[in-house]
């Protein structure tokens, strides 16, 4: 088994949905997640408050510095994330189309590094 | 028999390296491994072979020789690291392996080599190279690329394979189709490079040709119930039919219907015709079986002024149905020019979006030269002079728009 990390991608300045259109995501991506766990492949997921409520907080010189967040303004933010465990890309993949469907955005999916999960 | 002639085994090391990778693949779990292994065993054969000629089954001998490498291996790493010790075991209960019956794994690596999670450059790659056995310094070449661009490509395709876990098999049903429509695009890809290079000075590279039609083949043996399979091998062997007459003396570029018919090769018309007719007996009509029919329309006319026309309009019809793409609308015009007249193609050409594409502006410069709009054919073919790469297309194009300059 191997471990994915699935981000949601929100694309920077999209226009937020509206309560009802929301109310509709929460309950489908709520379907995947029970899906996920009644098939034996959920990690951990959630969702995640905007940029602008992050903090970044680096090293530098024997200090600890911390500022206001986010670390990096890009084309998109990161919406939430899932962890979950899969048996190759192709079962994760299709765990992420499952999730692209219920957020209505973009799902990146990366591998975690082997050894940590051995 | 002894004295195989070198020349022999680098034949087979063309004709059999994607069978073995293939096997070693699914045995060690690793490409890296496989390919290492597979290239001992054929250093052992070069070896070996010229003095105690073939052996009964030259592929079985290889994947055998290359599991025994691939263990010897595995053996010498096993002892630092468990991981290894885990492979080799898998490698050993293997032994279950006829020798005389060798499994073919091919289509389990073109799945793996076309995964739509490699960009289409890497597809590419990893497909002319491992079953293909084409050597990275040819594949570089064959796409007019630096060859440490595509070694990193094709390091980095590896590496995304292990690393994101791409899987090593023939996808379930219900992802088959679409996946197959990745794999043909490929293959017809590398076609279609070889046959209308996109940049460089030559026209035509034929080994990119024949590489996509022994991939063609080699599909049809693995999948002989897909028609699409076989729609796109017929489509090739009747385009490749016309290699030799496409090019002049000069190695400039012929016209369909200027070509002198009787260097069509009828050894591939006549194979590609066979498989057409026997794939649309099975009535699944999809966007290869009737580019191929478009081609044999062609074809089988006798002369260029024979051609129906009409036919080929309804079939681009058809396939506009399938594929609602302005490329094969584009190439839909050229029929209707035939069937009601260059204004009635030059409308529909104007409603396409494809202005960056030097086809478009050949096509329509050729039809306002047909409708004698002199000045702004010619202001059409430098816009497509001016959008070619590829030299021979240029030299093509700039002969025919200097014949409306000098009337």
């Amino acid at each position: 088994m191997k471990h994915y990390l699935l981000s949601v991608c929100y694309p920077a300045g999209g226009k937020p949905p509206s309560p009802e259109a929301l109310e509709k995501i929460t309950r489908d991506i709520n379907v995947v997640h029970r899906e996920l766990k009644a098939a034996g492949g959920w990690v951990f997921a959630g969702g995640l408050h905007p940029g602008s409520s992050a903090t970044v907080v680096r090293y530098q010189e024997g200090e600890t510095l911390t500022t206001d967040g986010p670390f990096a303004e890009g084309k998109e933010y990161l919406g939430g994330i899932c962890i979950l465990r899969a048996p190759d890309l192709d079962a994760a993949l299709q765990w992420a189309g499952k999730f692209a469907k219920a957020t209505t955005v973009a799902i990146e999916v990366r591998p975690f590094q082997d050894e940590a999960h051995r | 028999m002894a004295g195989l002639p070198i020349e022999a085994i680098e034949r087979l090391f063309r004709q059999e390296y994607g069978r073995s990778v293939a096997v070693l693949v699914r045995l060690c779990g690793s490409i890296d491994a496989a390919e290492e292994a597979v290239q001992d065993a054929f250093a052992e054969a070069i070896q070996r072979w010229p003095s105690t000629g073939l052996p009964p089954s030259p592929v079985g001998w290889i994947i055998k020789t290359a599991r025994n490498r691939a263990i010897d291996r595995l053996r010498r790493e096993a002892a630092r690291d468990d991981r290894h010790a885990a492979a080799m075991t898998l490698l050993e209960q293997d032994e279950s392996q006829e020798a005389n019956v060798v499994r073919d794994d091919r289509l389990l690596l073109i799945f793996t080599c076309c995964h739509p999670a490699l960009a289409r450059g890497a597809q590419v790659a990893l497909t002319l190279r491992l079953l293909g056995g084409l050597t990275t310094a040819q594949i570089a070449r064959a796409f007019l690329l630096p060859e440490t661009t595509l070694a990193q490509r094709i390091v980095r395709a590896k590496a995304k394979i292990r690393d994101a876990g791409i899987p090593y098999r023939v996808p379930q049903e219900q992802e088959l189709p679409a996946r197959l429509r990745g794999v043909l695009a490929v293959v017809y890809l590398i076609f279609n490079e070889g046959y209308m290079a996109t940049g460089g000075d030559q026209a035509i590279r034929g080994e990119l040709c024949d590489e996509a039609i022994r991939l063609g083949r080699v599909l049809v043996a693995l999948m002989p119930e897909e028609p699409e399979v076989q729609g796109l091998l017929a489509l090739m062997l009747l385009i490749d039919a016309r290699r030799s007459a496409r090019l002049g003396p000069d190695g400039e570029l012929v016209l369909l219907s200027q070509q002198n018919r009787s260097l069509w090769d009828q050894r591939l018309l006549a194979e590609g015709q066979l498989l057409l007719d026997r794939c649309v007996q099975r009535n699944q009509p999809g966007p290869y079986q009737l580019q191929a029919a478009i081609h044999s329309v062609h074809n089988s006319a006798p002369g260029p002024e024979a051609v129906n026309w009409r036919q080929i309009l309804n079939l681009y019809d058809h396939l506009l149905l399938l594929q609602p793409t302005p490329v094969v609308a584009l190439n839909r015009a050229v029929a209707l020019a035939e069937v009601e007249g260059p204004a009635a193609a030059l409308a529909a050409v104007d409603r396409l979006e494809l202005q960056t594409f030097y086809l478009f502006h050949a096509i329509r410069a050729d039809l306002l030269r047909r409708l004698d709009r002199r000045e702004e054919a010619v202001a059409a073919y430098e816009r497509a002079i001016a959008r070619s790469e590829n030299a021979k297309e240029r030299e093509f194009l700039l002969r025919r728009c200097q014949s409306l300059e000098t009337p």
